[in-house]
């Protein structure tokens, strides 16, 4: 890694998040340096979405599967966890059905569904954050990646994936809330998650599996894995040739990563303090794209970044100028892809050309001019 | 007993139609002015009976609430529109009548329910045949036993064919209510209903009651092969409701396989076409009612050419300022389209507020007519012609047209194409120029069934996106199939399944169809596949 290293990527976010915590709760709330919770909170979110973020890369910056449907596994990972939030409401709810929540007390439903077994247990759910989002991707990816479904014609797919999901969520007889999805959640793992000492905990956590998944993830491009990963990414076909199985390649990065998204879909559930089939839409799964565009394709420190720094500015722009939202995200898609290939990664300067994922953006930008032959070639 | 009085009177009344009458109507006047329910009731009984050539607009005025009774002599007026009053009797003006000393003549549900029976059986004489008609219809769903003199009567001097048979269908549907008819009768009527075989027929035979058991049996086997008739009706109805959501589909992606087929761009912005040809409509309605208003009904020949028009040169534009940068990068511009599908959907926002705009429908193409047992909306019909049109005028322009040689050429071989002399990128903006130009089109039909708002595109795009993916790329033939396969399947899920589940499943049977079939039902083949 060159330009921003790991080691600073992790150092910011690790020591973010710390001193963020450290200000909310250690310095009174009278002072100037008093961070507030909803602070605390809103970084949380951002750095859930940084997880997303590490997701899209791996596989787009990688793997060349330009995903529309990220946000699914993101969104399954944190039904996941509402679904646990939900069960330990208990007694607390408007109805104060002790098993049933709310939404199913409302629906007139007499029992739990048998998929809400298990839930009131951590581990369970937890578990399940890792397996719902991984057996799907497992399920999607072995049949697209054997029959060789590729290009635009996969993204079109993964879009359907999550389009249809957000359709399914939607109805209530789904039996995960319809429309208004989970909320008013009270604790997690006994503590409260409205208590300031839990979002700062939440919040440290969150940045310590972001480091986590960061390191993962840069072991698995720079690994030998990872070499054939870009061989595959960049001409898949004589790849195959040379004797590797792009197919494989693909499925195990594929999983990886939607299993990130869900991990990343959990921890923003109780910080958010919802989930709704919203999170489902087409729109946010292509948002999460742009950010790995702007903050630099391939390369794992610009995912974070541009996730962080596009909410960043959604968080502001929303705020302050809301009309102007669209008009400037609309922007910043075209504007990058254009203009700024490389993302904001492209314009820091270069430091060493070390080994690890910097020559990746030259040997795609060769691969670029080949492809352009290529279409001009016989174009589809 | 009130039945039976009916009858006896009728009888009568065929028997001696002269006699009596003054008598009869003069009781019946009386009764009217009455302030006792039910001597009202017997008042509009008598006048029906009466044969006396006031009766029906007397019946129809107490309808609407027109009738008014003198106070002072209890003689009957009938309030006019222009607010004067008419003696009732006599049909004549009667200037002098001071509104003061006037009663509404009074009514309740039982007297009202009187009034329209009375008005039914004497509209089986009006000489209005579609008054005939309704009256038929009237009788056939009271299927009043009392009735049967009136309408044997009707049917003998019914003159036109088509009155003639609702009159025997109603004829026969009392008779099965009367109790005195015979075994061979009633297996007539239900053979004259099981003929009808609609819902209402069957509704009718599912209701006898203690009839003779040949006639029980009879009639549980027309219900059965009534069902059969509308089951076929139905899947026929199910077929046509997904020709019509299959064509507004086919609308939708024509543009799309154009230019994903002709440049391989994947155009995210193209449901903003559709939208943006949805408000040129809305502009050209809004001109019209304020400069025009005897244009109305052209607005949507004036908006679909304009449509065509703004729609295209957007294209234009678009494709000359940012998509011929990407080429070669489909998945870029995938992005960069989506970028500006946004800019396009805020902008709208921004000039016409984010609300539904209401757009006209102009009378020919409201409304539905039904077709034995197919109910066709007219501008669902519209839509489906218009398509077939749209397509029809595609398919020419690509055939018949240089610029459609020119197009087909590059997307064959774009450097044979560019060798010969053929300039690519000028094709290039003029078919993206073409293909937005048709999602502007289909913004036109689709104002007319779908609410215009900046979100329009939004719904239809990934729609699109699975017509072109389903039936390959660059080949309009397979958007047709796929367009119009996808409308069927989904239209004939939706009873089984639900709006919602049927969509959820055509998209799970999408991306398992995509596994076995990657470039789509129809692919292109030869060396152009490959790359």
């Amino acid at each position: 890694m060159t330009r921003l290293s790991s080691t600073t990527t992790l150092a910011l976010v690790m020591g973010g998040a710390l001193l963020l915590a450290a200000l909310n709760l250690g310095v009174a709330p009278t002072s100037q340096l008093h961070v507030s919770t909803y602070v605390v909170s809103l970084t949380g979110k951002y750095l859930c979405y940084a997880m997303l973020a590490l997701a899209v890369d791996l596989v787009w910056g990688f793997a060349g599967i330009l995903t529309l449907g990220h946000a699914a596994f993101f969104a399954l990972g944190g039904y996941a966890m509402g679904m646990y939030l939900m069960r330990q409401i208990g007694a607390r709810g408007v109805y104060a059905n002790p098993i049933l929540p709310d939404f199913m007390v409302f629906l007139g439903w007499d029992h739990l569904p048998w998929y809400w077994y298990g839930f009131d247990w951590f581990a369970f759910a937890a578990l399940m954050v890792l397996l719902v989002p991984g057996i799907l991707a497992m399920v999607f990816g072995w049949l697209a990646f054997r029959s060789r479904v590729t290009g635009v014609y996969l993204s079109i797919i993964t879009q359907a994936l999550t389009y249809a999901l957000l359709l399914a969520f939607f109805r209530n007889d789904m039996g995960f809330g319809g429309n208004n999805g989970m909320t008013d959640f009270k604790d997690i793992l006994g503590f409260s998650v409205q208590d300031e000492t839990t979002r700062c905990a939440l919040l440290v956590i969150t940045a310590a599996l972001l480091c986590l998944q960061f390191l993962v993830a840069r072991y698995m491009v720079t690994s030998r894995f990872g070499k054939v990963l870009i061989a595959v990414r960049d001409t898949e076909s004589r790849t195959r040739f040379l004797g590797y199985r792009p197919e494989t390649y693909k499925l195990v990065v594929w999983v990886v990563s939607a299993v990130m998204a869900g991990i990343g879909g959990a921890l923003y559930v109780p910080q958010v303090g919802i989930i709704n089939p919203s999170e489902f839409a087409p729109g946010n799964s292509i948002e999460a794209v742009i950010w790995v565009a702007v903050g630099g394709r391939g390369t794992l420190s610009g995912a974070i970044l541009g996730a962080v720094l596009v909410n960043l500015g959604k968080t502001w722009f929303t705020s302050a100028l809301p009309e102007l939202w669209l008009y400037a995200l609309g922007a910043m898609f075209i504007f990058v892809t254009l203009l700024l290939p490389r993302g904001l990664m492209g314009l820091l300067p270069r430091r060493r050309s070390a080994a690890g994922v910097e020559p990746v953006v030259a040997a795609q930008e060769a691969a670029m001019d080949h492809e352009t032959a290529v279409a001009q070639e016989a174009i589809e | 007993m009130r039945r039976l009085s009916h009858l006896l009177m009728i009888v009568l009344l065929t028997l001696a139609p002269a006699a009596g009458h003054a008598d009869q109507a003069d009781d019946a006047f009386a009764d009217l002015a009455s302030t006792n329910y039910d001597t009202i009731r017997q008042g509009v009984d008598l006048l029906a009976f009466s044969g006396h050539p006031q009766a029906l607009a007397i019946l129809s005025a107490m309808k609407d609430g027109r009738l008014y009774a003198r106070t002072s002599d209890h003689r009957l007026f009938i309030k006019t529109d222009s607010g004067g009053f008419l003696d009732a009797v006599t049909g004549k003006a009667a200037p002098d009548v001071m509104a003061s000393g006037l009663k509404q003549v009074r009514m309740n549900n039982p007297v009202r329910g009187e009034v329209d029976a009375a008005l039914g059986s004497l509209s089986l004489m009006s000489p209005d045949p579609s008054a005939r008609m309704t009256a038929a219809e009237a009788v056939f769903h009271s299927h009043d036993p009392a009735a049967l003199p009136a309408l044997d009567k009707a049917i003998a001097k019914e003159t036109d064919p088509a009155v003639k048979q609702r009159l025997d269908q109603a004829h026969a549907a009392a008779l099965l209510f009367s109790t005195d008819a015979t075994d061979k009768d009633r297996l007539a009527a239900v053979a004259v209903i099981r003929a009808r075989g609609d819902m209402d027929s069957r509704g009718l035979l599912d209701s006898l009651t203690n009839q003779p058991p040949a006639v029980a049996a009879a009639a549980h086997a027309a219900i059965l092969s009534i069902d059969q008739v509308l089951e076929l009706w139905s899947v026929v109805q199910s077929v046509y409701y997904g020709l019509s959501l299959g064509s507004v589909l086919l609308l939708a992606a024509a543009g799309l396989a154009i230019t994903f087929g002709v440049m391989g761009v994947i155009n995210m912005a193209h449901g903003e076409m559709v939208m943006i040809g949805a408000y040129v409509t809305f502009v050209v309605q809004q001109v019209i009612r304020a400069a025009a208003p005897g244009l109305f009904g052209a607005s949507l020949l004036i908006s679909v050419p304009l449509a065509f028009i703004v729609a295209g040169v957007l294209g234009i534009i678009i494709e000359r300022t940012l998509i011929r940068w990407l080429y070669g990068r489909p998945l870029e511009t995938l992005l960069a389209t989506w970028g500006l599908s946004l800019v396009l959907q805020q902008a709208v926002r921004s000039i016409f507020g984010a609300n539904n705009q209401d757009v006209g429908t102009p009378d020919w193409m409201s409304g539905a007519t039904q077709v034995a047992g197919l109910t066709i909306t007219f501008n669902r019909l519209y839509i489906i012609i218009f398509a077939a049109m749209v397509l029809a005028a595609l398919m020419a322009a690509l055939r018949f047209t240089s610029l459609g040689l020119s197009m087909r050429a590059v997307t064959q071989n774009r450097q044979m194409a560019a060798a010969m002399g053929i300039r690519t990128p000028w094709i290039d903006a003029l078919t993206f120029g073409l293909g937005s130009g048709v999602a502007g089109m289909a913004g036109v039909a689709l104002s007319q069934i779908d609410n215009v708002s900046p979100n329009l595109g939004q719904s239809y795009i990934i729609d699109s996106f699975m017509v072109v993916v389903f039936g390959g790329v660059g080949n309009l033939w397979g958007t047709v199939v796929g367009a119009l396969t996808l409308g069927i399947v989904n239209k004939f899920l939706e009873p089984v399944a639900g709006a919602v589940l049927s969509k959820i499943v055509v998209l799970v049977l999408l991306i398992l169809f995509i596994q076995r079939r990657p470039r789509g039902m129809f692919p292109l083949k030869g060396r152009a596949a490959e790359a």
